[in-house]
């Protein structure tokens, strides 16, 4: 197990690579420079040029990667052109903010799409399963961005339940330990915050999470569906063990095998989905970070970004295939 | 087990929802005098030297003033940190009168001394201060420093020359020339008077080029600047929100709201929702499409910024047939300019009759050529510059972008396209996305014969519109005219406020008659509030103090 494990976590370096040079020259290939999103009409020749030698733009390409490369291992990610901030000080405050909402989808998909499919599954056929489908398929076609802003005006702006921005209330001040405010509110015993906290992250995991939720309620429909015409499950049954121990102990166990799989590319999903969320709820994320570093050129950013995303990525599927060896006690790696 | 599943499905559904409601109750915004204001992102960092954007400015113009400011809603310069000046016969030297009495927020006074030491503070920047990520506007206004370097050479001798201290409360400033928009430019936020004492403190001269953009190294643009302004810095959580607290100390009249929090919220959508909701009292840069739902919100206000843009249309004069001046005009009266005002605007636009707005106090000039739609006129002048009809025109417009002055640019061109197409000519249409290729290709100048773009100034200078356009060649215009260069030359030279009138006024109409371009629209840009907020007034260079906002009930 620990060999593969180091295995893997040095498989990291040739994947990181690989992605510097696409990540690298992609921004590059994309029309315009951050010169001219930066200074927009104030762009006069002369300005540009004199930007272009101060930023290195001038040099041929391999040598700016080279330089890049360079900076990069070191562990300078840059400066960001629209921030003048560090990009790895961004990285570190913005990182936890979309964990806490990616975590929040991801616990709002599974915790109503593996029952959702669960009971789809068992009652195969009927008025139940046809609906769901049709949920899942919902789940899947409306653009995030739509939900998210549909959801938006039902429940803040008409019902004024829920707040329309951000992560936590201006007004509220949250003492930030780690950043991740669920747990820095929770450690100061701030209920009140939490609440405040809490609040702010329900419609941004809603819309986020409705295409994993989705996904994963047709995997375990499909895994259930599979798993309970196998012998195992009828000899289980046939010996006489109660239906909900068969369930739980012969069904649900061997179906947690693709869905777990599937909820580890769906990390995936969830950070590019973060973007969007992320922009219409004003939560300062790395998916509006993101968007707005590919709207405005910024390089340093985009690159440094997305190969810390790349990384996390990595590591989840990582810990995806430890989790099926406890799920699973047959698997073995070696 | 089904039922169980159950359960847990609708637990896991609404339990979020429930626990965040239970709450709903107890934090209602604390708003009492909190104002909560959304922007459309973080400041970039508070040293507003060191600043060229509005967000930052926003921000700056709250906790810094300059020597002068301008009129609340106007652009007319008053005093603010000094209250009376003077220009001696030479043209070069200014004398200051300064407020006497006045703090920085740090307790130091406010005097002659600490004016030279912010003059020259930025006269002598090196390098990377002097890099225009850092020092945009004081390159824009002043030229040069004390020593450029090597990099920055091209900048030339610098406009400033000394500051004297002559006594506690008057401050003598030497230029190296005469200069008329040295006293209005004085408004700008870069040109902000900060604490020499906070600035040393916290290390605001320490700053390097990272990866090749300035970022300031001591903690004063983050966590220390210091004014003189109504409202002091409190704290900054970046991506959430900068807290500003009233300066009891303040010279001016006491600001009626206690505390001033100003949240980034990137989209214009959210801004709105964030405002309807109630979580912000106000917000910034109101999409046009947005204006009617504010207006029919009985709880909501719109507040106008008065109109500080020009949008044009570019002709290209460096090839023919559009370097005769008969061509020109045709193209002039062969754009329905009213119609597209009243078609597309919301009634948030003027016709355009010259390139600066009639909003500037001075140069502009009433009676000027003027091309109203006519397409038969357009066709008689393409005749007489012996063209056969139709003359083919390569018209180009931006996509991905709403500007104030052209909020739905493709509407404007087709509209544009419709009418010259009645007037003789054959349009080819051509578009680009705004960022990054449009705004490249209009300004070296390959963006076709004709395009549309526009402008919003920084200060309330007529050299600020048509001194940027028409002072001096541009790839843009391909538009040569010795006599119109020197006159705007001329005019940048001379302090006297009723001469430079009379020189724009005269480059105005010199304009008019060459027809370099077509401009079209002069806008009002809106702001949304809730209707508890009183006394907000939008100045129209887009960033004001908020001294005069209180909450005066519903």
């Amino acid at each position: 197990m620990l060999r593969f494990v180091v295995r893997r976590l040095l498989l990291l370096v040739p994947i990181l690579f690989g992605v510097s040079i696409l990540i690298f020259f992609w921004v590059r290939a994309l029309p315009g420079s951050s010169i001219d999103a930066l200074l927009g009409e104030r762009a006069t020749p002369q300005l540009v040029a004199q930007y272009k030698r101060q930023y290195g733009l001038n040099e041929p390409l391999y040598k700016q990667y080279g330089k890049y490369l360079e900076r990069t291992v070191k562990g300078d990610f840059g400066v960001s052109i629209a921030s003048r901030r560090l990009v790895s000080t961004e990285i570190r405050e913005r990182f936890p903010a979309t964990v806490e909402l990616a975590l929040a989808a991801m616990i709002f998909a599974m915790g109503v799409g593996i029952p959702l499919g669960f009971l789809a599954a068992k009652r195969h056929g009927s008025l139940f399963d046809h609906l769901s489908l049709l949920l899942s398929l919902l789940g899947i076609s409306i653009p995030i961005f739509f939900l998210a802003i549909i959801l938006k005006y039902i429940f803040a702006v008409r019902l004024g339940w829920l707040p329309t921005v951000g992560r936590v209330s201006v007004t509220i001040d949250v003492k930030s330990r780690t950043n991740f405010y669920v747990i820095d509110t929770i450690l100061a015993g701030d209920w009140h915050a939490l609440g405040d906290v809490l609040k702010h992250l329900v419609l941004p995991a809603l819309a986020l999470g409705s295409i994993p939720l989705a996904v994963v309620a047709r995997i375990t429909r499909a895994a259930v569906l599979d798993v309970q015409n196998e012998d195992y499950v009828r000899t289980a049954r046939a010996k006489g063990l109660a239906p909900r121990i068969v369930d739980r102990r012969h069904i649900f166990r061997n179906a947690m095998l693709p869905i777990s799989t599937i909820v580890g590319l769906q990390t995936g999903l969830l950070l590019s989905g973060a973007v969007l969320t992320e922009t219409v709820f004003a939560y300062p994320g790395m998916g509006s970070w993101l968007a707005n570093a590919i709207f405005n050129r910024d390089y340093a950013v985009i690159q440094g970004g997305v190969l810390f995303l790349a990384v996390v990525f990595v590591l989840v599927n990582l810990l995806v295939d430890i989790s099926y060896a406890l799920i699973n006690p047959r698997i073995r790696y070696s | 087990m089904r039922r169980r599943m159950m359960k847990f499905a609708v637990v896991a559904a609404l339990g979020a929802v429930l626990t965040a409601t239970s709450y709903a109750a107890v934090s209602k915004l604390q708003k009492g005098g909190t104002l909560i204001f959304a922007g459309a992102s973080d400041p970039t960092y508070l040293d507003p030297a060191l600043v060229s954007d509005g967000e930052s400015f926003r921000v700056t113009k709250q906790i810094f003033q300059g020597l002068v400011e301008l009129k609340p809603g106007t652009l007319k310069v008053e005093p603010a940190l000094a209250t009376s000046w003077k220009v001696a016969r030479d043209g070069k030297t200014w004398t200051f009168g300064l407020r006497k009495g006045v703090k920085f927020h740090d307790g130091s006074q406010f005097n002659a001394a600490a004016v030279c030491f912010n003059f020259n503070r930025w006269y002598n920047f090196t390098g990377p201060f002097q890099d225009a990520s850092a020092s945009y506007y004081y390159r824009a206004i002043f030229g040069g420093f004390h020593h450029n370097e090597a990099a920055n050479a091209s900048l030339g001798a610098s406009l400033y020359r000394s500051c004297r201290a002559n006594g506690k409360y008057t401050a003598v400033i030497k230029l190296t020339k005469r200069s008329g928009p040295f006293l209005p430019s004085l408004v700008i936020s870069s040109f902000s008077m900060q604490s020499p004492t906070a600035l040393k403190k916290y290390d605001a001269d320490k700053g390097e080029l990272r990866g090749s953009t300035f970022y300031p190294t001591g903690t004063y643009a983050f966590q220390h600047p210091t004014g003189t302004g109504p409202y002091k810095f409190q704290e900054w959580k970046i991506g959430q929100k900068v807290v500003l607290v009233r300066n009891n100390q303040y010279w001016g009249k006491k600001p009626g709201i206690s505390t001033l929090i100003i949240e980034p919220i990137s989209n214009a959508t959210a801004r709105l929702q964030a405002l309807q909701k109630g979580d912000v009292n106000g917000y910034d840069l109101v999409n046009t499409p947005d204006i009617p739902t504010i207006k029919q919100d009985s709880k909501l206000r719109l507040v106008d910024r008065p109109q500080f843009n020009v949008g044009y249309v570019t002709i290209n004069s460096s090839h023919p047939p559009f370097n005769n001046v008969k061509v020109r005009q045709a193209v002039a009266y062969g754009l329905d300019r009213a119609s597209v005002v009243r078609s597309f605007y919301s009634g948030r636009g003027i016709v355009a009759k010259e390139f600066m707005p009639p909003t500037i106090p001075f140069g502009y000039e009433k009676n000027v050529k003027t091309y109203p739609y006519s397409p038969s006129k357009a066709k008689a002048l393409l005749k007489a510059a012996g063209l056969s009809l139709p003359v083919k025109v390569e018209f180009w417009y931006p996509t991905n972008v709403s500007r104030p002055y052209m909020p739905n640019p493709k509407l404007n061109f087709e509209a544009f396209k419709a009418s010259l197409e009645q007037s003789g000519f054959s349009v080819d249409a051509h578009s680009a996305p705004w960022r990054p290729d449009y705004v490249k290709k209009v300004n070296d100048g390959t963006a076709g014969d004709l395009n549309m773009i526009g402008w919003t100034g920084d200060y309330g200078d007529p050299d600020n519109f048509v001194g940027t356009f028409f002072q001096k060649y541009s790839p843009q215009f391909g538009f040569r005219n010795p006599k119109l260069f020197s006159l705007l030359d001329k005019a940048e030279a001379t302090v006297s406020l009723k001469q430079r009138d009379a020189l724009y006024r005269q480059a105005n109409r010199l304009i008019a008659q060459l027809v370099p371009g077509i401009p079209y629209v002069h806008t009002k840009p809106a702001l949304g509030f809730d209707k508890g907020v009183k006394g907000y007034v939008a100045s129209p260079v887009g960033t004001e103090p908020f001294a005069g906002v209180s909450f005066g009930g519903q």
